[in-house]
């Protein structure tokens, strides 16, 4: 049984249309990278599932709920913690109130507290520098360390998966290293699910896993991600050549 | 001194005014960038709730009667709701329209509330007293200040003292935040997006029945044009704090009532009855020297 799947989804803007009946499905536990030029309709896909941008046509189920069109607060109370692109810390709030905003979700579930407090010490145990800096206001850390909230913010929320949008960007190499260390061993630790969309193949083919390759609003590849990574057709979808 | 003391007190008090004011005002644009207009008459709404329905020139004091422990809930419970209720009737199907949209959709809602109140109520003023007993002057270091005067300053205070208490020690509070800092980002975090709506609007419609309090037992009046004027300056104060600060609209709502008092007293006498057109030139001075306002919010860009 599967965790995601999404059939023939679609998502338009007006008359643009960025995502084309796209259709593929996730297994519990299993990494799928996303990647693909710009533009081609990666990040409306994420907004989509997340219940952001709603699609205009297909149906998305998550954890056996058809979950289209449903708002993104619910969508996120269901499992499905999203890491948008750019970072979208709460820049006024302290490192540990961005990290406690998710918690509230459970609320109604006894024993909740205790819960948040035993997840806050473990994702400060991922991401020791966080624990460090937890009084200061989250605007002030650097791109990485932001990077880390945002995960371990995702985490907070004890979700069954996680959807990256492309964590390395604007980071340096030896940073993104870093976060994807820990993203790793965390997926590891926790059974975690993981989506992560990224522009080039590279990571996916160092951390290896599923991927796919989307272009123009649309899946054109699927498959292991090192196999993949290595073929010529992953190199003409890729930059488009061998069409014309 | 004891002419000083007078100003500093007149500049608080109605500076507590209008900061009240803005706050209501900047709750619910930090949340949805909503610019609601119809604060104003939630706060005339308010006064008139204290009366029974007629329209003759001497009030009938119903909830006016009671006594003051349980008259203060009373109003800001009625405020909460009716500022609730217009989310829910009227907000609500305006949540994914442009801001201009909703504002003139706030204008509508308050034309209904005012003529409402019209129809019920007349539009001659009405003098109704207030807790009277507020207008004793204290006796301050040779300065006579109206006990109101010191109570709606201490109340103001206490306002603000429990309202940054709850936005930072509570749940709901840290909710509230982080809507108003990125909306969408907060709703993918599991925060429900009508419960901090309708918190927002509950509290803005509290605060608006605290200033319905200062304002009918400070003017003795019943107006259903009082809470405009309020409103207007409010409005000017979230604005000149930074659209969404919170903070900021505090703080530009007591600078307004200083200047506004000062003009009041260092204005050659002809001028006086000009002071409101020195007020908005040193308005417009502000905003030309910082647009984005005196404390500005981060994150306004994002909507629900």
């Amino acid at each position: 049984m599967s965790l995601l799947a999404l059939s023939n989804v679609s998502v338009r803007y007006g008359r643009l249309t960025a995502v084309r009946q796209v259709t593929f499905s996730l297994a519990e536990g299993e990494i799928l990278f996303i990647t693909g030029p710009n533009g081609a309709g990666k990040s409306s896909l994420l907004r989509a599932i997340a219940g952001v941008t709603p699609p205009s046509g297909g149906r998305i189920d998550f954890a056996d709920h058809d979950i289209t069109g449903r708002a993104p607060e619910d969508i996120a109370r269901l499992g499905l913690s999203m890491v948008p692109e750019g970072r979208d810390v709460f820049g006024s709030l302290s490192i540990e109130e961005n990290l406690m905003v998710g918690t509230g979700m459970h609320s109604a579930t006894r024993g909740w507290k205790a819960r948040a407090a035993t997840e806050l010490e473990a994702v400060y145990a991922t991401f020791p520098i966080l624990k460090d800096r937890r009084h200061s206001q989250a605007g002030l850390l650097s791109g990485g360390q932001q990077q880390m909230l945002v995960i371990g913010r995702a985490l907070m929320t004890n979700p069954r998966l996680v959807a990256i949008d492309e964590p390395s960007l604007g980071l340096a190499p030896n940073i993104t290293d870093q976060v994807y260390e820990r993203l790793i061993a965390l997926r590891a630790m926790r059974k975690l699910t993981l989506l992560i969309v990224e522009q080039s193949s590279t990571r996916a083919m160092m951390v290896g896993g599923r991927m796919m390759l989307m272009r123009g609003g649309e899946i054109l590849l699927d498959g292991d991600a090192r196999a993949l990574g290595q073929s010529e057709a992953m190199q003409a979808a890729y930059f488009g050549y061998g069409e014309h | 001194m004891g002419s000083l003391l007078q100003v500093l007190f007149d500049a608080l008090s109605l500076g507590s005014l209008y900061a009240l004011g803005a706050l209501g005002i900047a709750l619910i644009f930090g949340v949805m960038r909503l610019v609601n207009f119809a604060h104003g008459d939630v706060i005339a709404a308010c006064v008139f709730a204290l009366l029974w329905p007629s329209v003759d020139a001497v009030a009938i004091i119903f909830a006016g009667n009671l006594p003051w422990y349980l008259l203060i809930p009373f109003l800001l419970a009625i405020g909460a709701a009716l500022s609730v209720a217009s989310e829910i009737v009227v907000f609500r199907r305006f949540r994914r329209a442009n801001p201009a949209t909703m504002m003139i959709a706030s204008f509508a809602l308050g034309f209904v509330i005012r003529y409402f109140l019209l129809m019920l109520f007349s539009s001659r003023p009405k003098s109704i007293s207030l807790l009277p007993s507020l207008s004793q002057p204290v006796e301050i270091l040779g300065a006579r200040i109206p006990l109101l005067q010191l109570i709606t300053i201490a109340v103001t205070m206490a306002v603000l003292f429990g309202l940054t208490t709850f936005l930072r020690r509570t749940r709901f509070g840290l909710e509230m935040r982080a809507a108003a800092e990125n909306f969408t980002m907060a709703r993918m975090l599991g925060v429900r997006a009508n419960r901090v709506i309708m918190g927002a609007f509950a509290l803005s419609g509290a605060l608006a029945a605290a200033i319905a309090l200062i304002l009918g037992s400070q003017t003795g009046t019943a107006n259903i044009m009082m809470g405009a004027s309020v409103m207007l300056m409010a409005f000017i104060a979230t604005v000149i704090g930074g659209m969404g600060s919170l903070a900021g609209a505090v703080l530009a709502g007591f600078l307004l009532g200083a200047i506004a008092t000062v003009m009041q007293v260092i204005l050659p006498p002809d001028a006086r009855a000009f002071r409101d057109a020195f007020v908005y030139g040193a308005v417009i001075l502000v905003l030309i020297f910082r647009p984005q306002g005196l404390l500005s919010a981060r994150g306004t860009k994002e909507r629900v």
